[in-house]
């Protein structure tokens, strides 16, 4: 049918905090895809909306702008898009979504857009708010004046939507310019062509603009005020005088000095909480599945290399990939809540200032706490912040933020090297010491955001011009929406990362050179016979001695020299080499090589084990107390995830920051280990 | 006619009508927003550390730091 999908191909368009998203997942539910623009990091939101006359039609989500002069990538975006300088089709038709409590503002941009010649449809979003104020927009005479459909809409329910593919059908150019150039050069050009001057002054200096872009963007900006103010005036009845009286008064309390600051530790423990003891439940059950999962084919397939890739690489990757799921998901559950109702708005305004100070913004909030879930989510919603350097910062800094996977590490080695007693008869010394480690964490990345505030370069001006949302009741279909969204773009972001290391350390600690690892397991059967160990413990004592000899032991050995000073032998070594796909697979390295078996990682067998540890040349134990320090804190600042650096890669566009960001969180995490260690020798 | 002061200048609660403005690109991205010469302003209030600061316009309110409060000039009105 091409004849029919010939026409429809629809883009969403209009300010932040209009009801645009939620317009786009009425229409478009769960058939939606987040991308990136090609050569930016923003978001680009895709959709099919399905149709009477014209099946599934392709509708795109501009991201929300006040105008289409760039001051961040957001607006260059959707300039790009308009002037069709990416590489895929113009929109033929632009739905623009306006607030009716604030038209006139609402319609600068609206009418940078109809100055372009695009054929619209312009849809008013009579919230609740717009009553309460008293406004009402006289929709027929509007329509007159415009000579475009303009239909009014809920984005809270949905209502009006019924009618917009008649109204697409019936899309029409505004035939009235808003803005006149005045000056005789500059007449020659059309909208389209002022705007490309704009986006790129230097290269059309030839067109001979006598006045600066700035200075021309100011008269224009004013001059479109100035007729939409006329188109306005007949057309709305009353203006609202103040600011919501209710929002004003949650204001008050939300951003005092004191309970602004109470209310936001309270509600990020609450996250925390979530994070950390509801999410415990669905991820037990997927990891009891996963290694049941794992046994269940172990059992019933030959025993072949195949069956070991798929067990022991495949399904134990995705397994990594399952088990990150509940706490994302629980996680972006708060923070879209948190967004949704607008008071995060609310949190950046009280935050900015403490922020400032260590070279992130107000926005670097929403990056900081999803770091609590996982760096992978909370890097990507660093695109939040227009400056590109603060962005760039609060990308750095975030993996510092002890993540969910840092959880089994800390848990194991904490419980190893702390005993657990109660100081002042309620607080636990472990609970204790684990609080120090994130707070640790969120010292180191508030302190490695201070120093690159000094190093890198100033850069474009950084601004914090933001509007208030009015407090608003979170849409749970928008909530389900996000957090599915979200979830989806963590698992094949991470996911694809994930799988692949999982296989190659699959292969590294499965094969070793020659028959190394055979003779050694046929070793270890001996010895196991010798010990008369039970069938379970002489099959992990042979897992062990095979891992041992490995190529993945090689490179533990190798490394050996080098960790040493931390107090880390080669076996610790081989733990941080597999770790490196997702922190937790420490655990079950440990496991492996400590020859207490898998199923048994997360219990006190493990630790059982670790504490009778001897080194065989000196004699004494292995997991000392400053081994096992130095060993967390070396977990609390090192890179340790390839999903990371491979979206760091991606969000930065190059290897340059990846790179300064994994060689400074290593050189950190050696340098605390080391003094940790040679603290408590 | 009334003084012209810097926007960050108002006391809490005072309102003030927009004569212009000091910085060019800050400027643009204001009118953006709509913060308009002509335009009445009040100042709702000041983040606790004191920056930034919260400005009612006609039907929305706006959060700046107090930089870009500063190159926004305004004169006080009486209240109406």
């Amino acid at each position: 049918m091409p004849e029919e999908s010939k026409i429809w191909n629809i883009a969403l368009a209009g300010n932040p905090n209009t009801g645009k998203s939620s317009l786009f997942n009425h229409l478009t539910g769960l058939h939606q895809k987040i991308a990136n623009f090609p050569g930016v990091t923003v978001e680009k939101k895709t959709g099919f909306w399905k149709t009477k006359s014209r099946g599934n039609v392709k509708l795109m989500d501009l991201p929300g702008t006040y105008s289409l002069y760039p001051k961040s990538n957001e607006e260059r975006v959707v300039a790009d898009v308009l002037l069709g300088e990416f590489n895929q089709p113009i929109p033929e038709v632009i739905v623009y979504v306006a607030d009716a409590s604030n038209l006139q503002r609402n319609l600068l941009l609206f009418s940078q857009i109809a100055d372009l010649g695009f054929p619209m449809v312009l849809l008013l979003n009579m919230g609740d708010i717009a009553k309460e104020n008293g406004i009402s927009v006289n929709l027929s005479k509007l329509e007159q004046s415009l000579e475009i459909p303009v239909l009014a809409v809920n984005a809270r329910n949905g209502s009006g939507l019924e009618n917009l593919e008649k109204a697409v059908q019936r899309a029409e150019r505004v035939k009235k310019p808003f803005y006149f150039i005045d000056n005789d050069d500059e007449k020659k050009m059309d909208y389209g062509q002022l705007l490309k001057w704009h986006l790129n002054p230097e290269t059309l200096k030839n067109k001979q603009i006598g006045v600066p872009s700035a200075t021309l963007q100011a008269r224009e900006t004013i001059a479109r005020y100035a007729s939409l103010r006329t188109l306005i005036e007949p057309v709305v009845e009353k203006e609202p005088i103040q600011a919501d009286p209710f929002s004003r008064k949650i204001d008050a309390w939300v951003t005092h000095k004191v309970w602004g600051y109470v209310l936001f530790s309270l509600l990020m423990l609450l996250v925390f909480q979530a994070i950390f003891s509801w999410a415990s439940f669905p991820m037990d059950l997927i990891d009891s599945g996963i290694s049941g999962l794992s046994t269940t084919l172990k059992q019933n397939l030959p025993q072949h290399w195949l069956t070991n890739l798929l067990t022991d690489g495949i399904i134990a990757g995705f397994g990594g990939i399952l088990v990150f799921i509940p706490q994302i998901a629980l996680l972006f559950f708060f923070v879209s809540l948190l967004e949704e109702s607008g008071y995060m708005a609310r949190v950046m305004f009280i935050m900015d200032k403490l922020m400032r100070r260590f070279g992130l913004n107000g926005k670097s909030i929403v990056p900081m706490i999803s770091g609590v879930a996982c760096a992978v989510p909370a890097i990507m919603s660093a695109r939040g912040i227009e400056n590109q350097r603060d962005r760039l910062i609060t990308i750095m800094v975030t993996p510092l933020i002890s993540c969910s996977a840092r959880i089994p590490v800390f848990t194991v080695l904490v419980a190893l090297a702390v005993p657990s007693i109660k100081i002042f008869g309620i607080l636990n010394l472990q609970g204790l010491v684990f609080m120090s480690l994130y707070l640790l964490g969120v010292i180191g990345a508030v302190g490695a955001a201070w120093v690159f505030k000094k190093i890198l370069p100033q850069g474009e001006k950084s601004y914090f011009i933001m509007e208030f949302p009015t407090y608003k009741w979170p849409k749970p279909s928008n909530v389900l929406i996000t957090i599915y969204m979200r979830v989806r773009s963590f698992v094949v972001e991470a996911g694809k990362v994930i799988l692949a290391i999982s296989i190659v350390l699959w292969f590294l600690s499965a094969y070793g050179p020659g028959d190394s690892m055979d003779e050694a397991g046929e070793k270890a059967v001996i010895e196991a016979a010798n010990k008369s160990l039970n069938k379970e413990e002489s099959a992990n004592l042979v897992a062990s001695r095979r891992m041992e000899v490995s190529f993945a032991g090689e490179v533990g050995k190798f490394m050996e020299p080098a960790i040493k000073p931390l107090g880390f032998d080669w076996k610790i070594g081989i733990a941080l080499l597999t770790s490196f796909a997702a922190r937790e697979v420490f655990v079950g390295t440990m496991a492996t090589l400590y020859a207490v078996g898998d199923a048994d990682a997360s219990t006190d067998t493990l630790l059982e084990r670790l504490k009778k540890e001897v080194n065989p040349d000196t004699g004494i134990p292995t997991f000392t107390l400053p081994v096992a320090l130095s060993l967390v804190i070396f977990y609390v600042f090192a890179m340790q995830c390839m999903s990371t650096i491979a979206v760091v890669y991606r969000e930065t566009g190059g290897w340059k920051w990846p790179l300064v960001q994994l060689a400074y969180m290593s050189v950190l995490a050696y340098i605390g280990s080391w003094i940790v260690y040679n603290l408590f020798s | 006619m009334g003084n012209q002061i810097p926007m960050s200048a108002l006391e809490t609660g005072q309102l003030a009508r927009v004569i212009g403005f000091t910085d060019e690109l800050t400027s643009l991205k204001l009118l953006e927003m709509g913060l308009l010469p002509g335009e009445q302003v009040q100042l709702e209030r000041w983040a606790p550390m004191g920056c930034p600061v919260l400005i009612n316009l006609a039907s929305s309110q706006l959060s700046l730091r107090k930089e870009e409060a500063d190159s926004v000039l305004v004169e006080s009105v009486d209240h109406a």
